[in-house]
């Protein structure tokens, strides 16, 4: 499987001291449209195989294409969010290529006239000296089709070495799709990896904010092509590595970071690096080599002679820069100052991609302070444990709105508030099922208290004798006892100042 | 004349997964040198002022609203599949083919 054979690399540090990094971004995103890029069949993630395909996406005889137009809405809209210049006038191409996941054995897709140029995107990343801006530009944002999906079967490992056959579903074969590819990206050094991940992040902070997709990572709405090359100092490019259908964000930063460290010990071996693509194995977080680039590539490219050009007019494009919505970067500035937050927290936020959790938990009733500690703190330790996503762990804005109102009314600490979340997270149930099940009340009568207070006393009377004689600090021992008699589901501030009261003791 | 290469035949066939014989290389590189040459005759009659184009009506923006309509129902497709496994095509293993 993969990473059996040890790559070698150079250490991160040492391999930017004698290398520049060159990036090069391609990132396909599946569109939110109801029906595909030249059909009527709908899009739904998750349908049963080859139920939502017809005579067009099968490539029939006889069936024809048509534009879907929300679909070329949708990418002018990206595109002009992109800062982008758009085509007065463009044309769909025909790629060639025989592989079964596309049964017509070409894609539409855009060649040489793309829909969307020149553009660019800025992008933030923490440094040491505080955040750095860096611009991404943009060589395209183009039209296409996705393909279908193919199952290796037969083999042992379900990878497509070792398989006897392949099982085809063409539910995903016509999803509309938009490709944006980048500019190459230089002089990032040894932020080359952050940059990459922050552009990836932006992109889709800006398709969700558009409102053209939802992206969908897990579901694979949106995959990145990472191009690495390292330039020798004094040289302007070397040989790049095209890392394919890398499907996190965390995977995008890993996969530069690796191609990074693999290059530069080849190159300082004195070999050369191989143009090739590259697969990224999310296991080890290394890439292997896929397919050799022996054989060059040869589509054949033609304009696709079933599609009239697509020629968006002055108005129309006018029409649809009036429904671009606020940018992300504008976006956090306006919540940054709506909630009395500095730059750098921020940037906490965005780094630990919660800012929209952050924003719905504050929606659902939460104080700031409260929502941020929860995300950032402990949910973001939670799910880098799990090497999961925020969004995809089991605790949802309304569950904080629950457990915030429990612990001001009292009902709760926040040591039992950790433990309610910890059953939510393992699965246990919602907020007040948790406390239910695990029987987390706060011991809050102060009858109760107040015996586990006289216990404490009694069993420790040298205490007792000190806090009357004004050491005040030995109170935290007894407070701890109590603590422990009512099993941590007390409250300890409100044992404190019982117990000192009862003593007669002034804070 | 445009020569239509043996090499370029070679390399045309193994795009399109063919296999062909020494003498259908030879009949195929001459057959496609015609065709071309052909074609060719279209840019003498063309001249600057007929731009090249990809479509004979000049139409653009043909678009269709984004409306999910029924498919083709699956047993229907199955029955058209030259192999079909737990309601997929099947075919066959697809690295080692080149």
């Amino acid at each position: 499987m993969s990473g059996s054979t040890a790559i070698t690399r150079m250490p991160f540090d040492q391999a930017l001291q004698s290398f520049e990094p060159v990036l090069g971004l391609e990132t396909h995103v599946e569109l939110g449209t109801a029906s595909k890029m030249f059909c009527g069949c709908a899009t739904e993630f998750g349908g049963a195989p080859n139920t939502q395909v017809c005579p067009t996406c099968l490539g029939l005889p006889g069936s024809l294409p048509v534009v879907n137009a929300v679909a070329v809405e949708s990418t002018i809209r990206m595109g002009l969010a992109l800062h982008c210049d758009i085509a007065s006038w463009c044309r769909f191409a025909r790629k060639n290529y025989f592989y079964p996941d596309m049964p017509k054995d070409y894609q539409i897709s855009q060649y040489d006239e793309p829909l969307c140029f020149d553009g660019y995107l800025d992008v933030v990343v923490a440094t040491d000296d505080g955040p750095r801006e860096f611009r991404v530009e943009i060589e395209r944002v183009h039209m296409e089709e996705d393909t279908g999906k193919l199952t290796h079967a037969g083999g042992d490992t379900g990878r497509i070495h070792g398989a006897d056959y392949s099982l085809v579903d063409y539910n995903r074969a016509g999803i509309p799709l938009i490709e944006i590819v980048t500019k190459p990206i230089v002089g990032a050094g040894s932020l080359a990896p952050l940059v990459a991940r922050a552009y990836v992040t932006e992109l889709r902070d800006l398709m969700r904010a558009l409102g053209v997709s939802d992206v969908r990572m897990d579901q694979g709405s949106l995959r990145c092509d990472v191009n690495v090359s390292l330039a020798p100092a004094g040289e302007p490019w070397g040989t790049r590595s095209e890392t394919k259908n890398v499907n996190s964000l965390r995977s995008v930063e890993r996969a530069v970071r690796f191609e990074i460290e693999r290059q530069a010990a080849v190159l300082t071996d004195g070999e050369r690096v191989v143009q090739e693509t590259r697969h990224f194995h999310e296991d080890t977080g290394e890439t292997t080599p896929g397919r050799s680039k022996e054989h060059a590539e040869d589509y054949r490219y033609f304009p696709e002679p079933d599609l009239v050009p697509v020629a968006p007019s002055e108005d129309w494009i006018e029409q649809l820069r009036s429904t671009l919505p606020e940018v992300p970067s504008a976006r956090r500035a306006r919540l940054r100052d709506e909630w009395g937050i500095s730059d750098l927290e921020m940037q906490t936020l965005v780094n630990a991609e919660a800012l929209e959790l952050v924003e719905a938990t504050i929606a659902a009733g939460v104080d700031q302070g409260a929502a941020r500690k929860w995300w950032t703190g402990e949910f973001t330790r939670v799910a880098n444990e799990q090497g999961v996503a925020l969004e995809d762990l089991r605790v949802t804005p309304a569950h904080i709105a629950r457990v915030e109102a429990l612990i001001t009314d009292g009902s709760l600490t926040d040591k039992l508030a950790r433990s309610v979340f910890e059953g939510v997270l393992a699965g246990e149930g919602d907020v007040d099922q948790v406390i239910a099940e695990r029987g987390l009340v706060v011991v809050g009568d102060d009858s109760t208290l107040m015996s586990a207070i006289e216990q404490a006393l009694a069993d420790q009377p040298d205490v007792a004798e000190k806090i009357r004689g004004g050491k005040v600090q030995a109170a935290g021992a007894i407070v701890g006892a109590v603590m422990k008699a009512t099993k941590g589901q007390a409250d300890a501030a409100k044992v404190r100042t019982l117990l000192l009261a009862h003593l007669g003791v002034e804070e | 004349m445009a020569a239509i290469t043996r090499a370029e035949v070679e390399h045309l066939a193994r795009l399109a997964r063919l296999e062909l014989t020494e003498g259908e290389i030879d009949h195929y590189a001459e057959q496609l040198s015609a065709i071309v040459d052909a074609v060719a005759r279209v840019s003498e009659v063309a001249a600057q002022d007929i731009p090249p184009t990809s479509h004979p009506i000049p139409v653009t923006n043909t678009f269709r609203p984004d409306v999910v309509r029924p498919g083709v129902d699956r047993d229907e497709i199955a029955a058209g599949a030259p192999a079909w496994e737990d309601d997929r095509f099947r075919v066959p293993r697809i690295l080692g083919e080149s």
